[in-house]
């Protein structure tokens, strides 16, 4: 196991532990920025998984360390697109200055929505920001001028300074760049006295409180900041997809983002990275799988005989050619990542680290959670 | 007027399932709507495809549901008891999300009706000529909330069910069986649920988005206080006729959000409901 000996207080500000750590990262980077010579028949989806990042991060944020649960961030993202292709197309504002308005106006409604949510604990909040999503759902279906309702309203392609990023490798790179600052601008508001007092709330409300940490301020502060960069990952998303429409928005994109942070590992910034990744690329896989699944299990019932095997292939055809059953792979997905590795990809990948560097040593226990017993908030 | 009571009892219902869960495990289910929709399709094969009587079949779904409640509990949810809320937030929606899937592909995604005994059939009362349907829907709800009120208030049973609410590990000293109590309880929600389903199927139409109905619900549990039986009816009825009237009164697209437009004014002026109890947590 190594050791980082410190001897002065600029180790402890420097955003990488040590050199090594810097060197793969900056590895990390080289690779990212080597990807769309590496796979471009894949460039779109790689660009969901960039987009997907922010919006783990945005999540992130809120849930996985301000312990806020929200169910309806796929509101946020909503008015972040629509509002920057209202600013870009009807009002003709210049891009970088119509993503900023979006955002500002995203962090605006996340204050909205956070101030009254203040009050409220635990499971009433995701009820607020769940109904907050399906009001904002129907606001875009009516609002034609803005969001010209059910018809949807076409997007164009980024233009910036004159320079357009028409294609998806320009656009992976913008992409890239933005979700490389919101990860460098968060981590470092999380190691600052902000991150600090929001992780405090997620804790302990009572203890923060006690240590003088003022919740309404930080939680509001929470909200808009997460608010923000969904408001950002919806400007890119609108270009992403080309075609915004209400229905995108519903109820079952906000579960998606939440399972992102679940899948990822809640509490940590590589989680979002990770469970964006996960949830992007789970149906380009299972689009595939859908097309191979089937003639392997006909070859392998086959076994049985000829008859065994084509009456499974078709059986198992029909079952994935359900359109109703990737929601249920996903809800799936969810459940089996609660109950059996409730730290999400990135506690799998820490375990996995720590029994090789403590090789014969490891023990299970370490990673055991307490077994807690419920007790009422409530006084009857 | 009526059509806006018999929907609001809908909601009040399946708020009642919020309730329940709500009452015993301190948890919310998220997955209430989609064991409603589990139940109007359990019903609507039984009758439709296997052509047992209305009644047998109602029996049978809700006992069917019922035991799946159960099982879900002695399960699933069990593992999770005492972890953090999110947990079992999560979970729910993981869950109802699989049932969904599940519903669409046993049953595919066509709209079906369920023919019932009330059918097509009305009474005048005082002048008012009220349509059956809607008549079951009104009685079935005030029968089961007057017989699950007595049964939390007066039972031993429903007494260990709120004491093991309160505190699991007291409860298990005073020799609460608190797991069967969880079981116990999540089959009398999810039975609450089928009945929900059953008594809604001949008015709103099967299909795989009756789960949906489980989100106004929550504005009715949350309206009543969650954690109160007469609360979950009353805030159902409230919700139902604000829809009704809104449909009336205001612009179009009023009707689909006024429920939840409700549920956050309600959480923003008087997050604990109209019949809730405001808590403190103690450290």
């Amino acid at each position: 196991m190594r050791f980082i000996f410190k001897t002065s207080y600029e180790q402890d500000l420097t955003l990488f532990g040590d050199s090594v750590q810097r060197n793969w990262y900056a590895a990390l980077l080289v690779g990212l920025l080597g990807l769309p010579w590496l796979f471009p028949a894949y460039l779109a989806d790689l660009n969901l998984v960039l987009i997907y990042g922010l919006c783990g991060l945005s999540l992130m944020v809120l849930a996985g360390y301000t312990g806020l649960v929200s169910l309806g961030h796929a509101a946020f993202l909503g008015i972040g697109a629509y509002a920057h292709v209202y600013f870009v197309q009807d009002v003709g504002l210049p891009w970088i200055v119509a993503v900023a308005l979006a955002t500002a106006l995203t962090a605006a409604a996340g204050v909205l929505v956070g101030s009254p949510a203040l009050r409220m604990t635990g499971v009433y909040l995701t009820i607020a920001t769940l109904a907050f999503a399906l009001v904002i759902q129907e606001v875009f279906t009516r609002w034609d001028r803005v969001t010209h309702g059910l018809k949807g309203r076409p997007v164009d392609k980024p233009v910036i300074f004159g320079v357009s990023f028409a294609t998806d490798a320009a656009f992976y790179f913008l992409c890239l760049g933005f979700l490389i600052g919101g990860l460098w601008l968060t981590r470092n508001l999380l190691r600052a006295p902000t991150g600090r007092a929001w992780v405090a709330i997620r804790d302990s409300e009572i203890a923060a409180q006690s240590m003088g940490v003022n919740l309404a301020v930080y939680k509001t502060m929470a909200f808009s900041y997460s608010a923000g960069l969904m408001g950002l990952a919806g400007a890119l998303f609108a270009h992403k997809i080309g075609f915004l429409a209400p229905d995108i928005f519903g109820v079952l994109f906000s579960i998606q983002f939440l399972l992102m942070v679940v899948v990822g590992g809640l509490g940590s910034l590589h989680g979002a990275v990770f469970g964006a990744v996960f949830v992007a690329l789970l149906p380009v896989v299972i689009s595939q799988a859908r097309d191979s699944v089937p003639a392997w299990i006909g070859a392998v019932v086959s076994v049985l005989g000829s008859g065994a095997g084509t009456a499974a292939f078709r059986t198992t055809d029909r079952l994935v050619k359900q359109p109703g059953l990737e929601p249920g792979i996903f809800g799936l997905i969810l459940v089996l990542f609660i109950l059996f590795e409730p730290l999400g990809i990135y506690g799998r990948w820490v375990k996995l680290k720590v029994y090789f560097s403590t090789f014969p040593l490891y023990k299970r226990a370490t990673f055991k959670r307490q077994r807690a017993y419920m007790r009422s908030e409530r006084l009857r | 007027m009526l059509n806006g009571v018999a929907v609001g009892c809908i909601y009040g219902l399946v708020a009642l399932g919020f309730v329940l869960i709500y009452k015993a495990m301190e948890l919310v289910n998220f997955a209430q709507g989609e064991l409603m929709m589990l139940g109007a399709f359990t019903c609507y094969m039984l009758v439709v495809w296997y052509g047992f009587g209305y009644w047998v079949a109602f029996a049978a779904a809700v006992a069917a549901v019922g035991l799946f409640g159960a099982a879900l509990d002695a399960v699933v949810l069990r593992r999770v008891l005492g972890q953090p809320q999110f947990a079992v937030v999560m979970l729910t929606i993981g869950l109802g999300a699989i049932f969904r899937s599940f519903a669409s592909i046993t049953w595919g995604s066509e709209i079906y009706t369920l023919p019932t005994p009330f059918s097509a059939r009305t009474t005048r009362i005082g002048g008012i000529t009220v349509s059956h349907e809607y008549l079951s829907i009104i009685v079935g709800t005030i029968v089961l909330c007057a017989v699950l009120y007595a049964f939390f208030t007066y039972t031993k049973v429903g007494v260990a069910m709120q004491a093991a609410s309160q505190n699991q590990l007291a409860a298990y000293y005073m020799g609460i069986p608190v797991k069967l109590m969880g079981s116990l309880i999540w089959a009398i929600a999810a039975g609450v649920a089928a009945i929900a389903g059953v008594l809604l199927a001949p008015v709103s139409l099967v299909d795989t988005n009756l789960g949906f109905v489980g989100l106004k619900a929550f504005a009715a549990a949350v309206l009543g206080g969650f954690g109160s039986i007469p609360g979950a009816l009353v805030g159902g009825l409230t919700i139902g006729l604000i829809e009704l009237l809104s449909g009336t009164y205001l612009p179009q697209g009023f009707k689909d959000v006024a429920a939840y437009l409700v549920l956050l004014l309600v959480l923003a002026i008087r997050p604990q409901g109209m019949f809730g109890t405001a808590g403190r947590k103690k450290v």
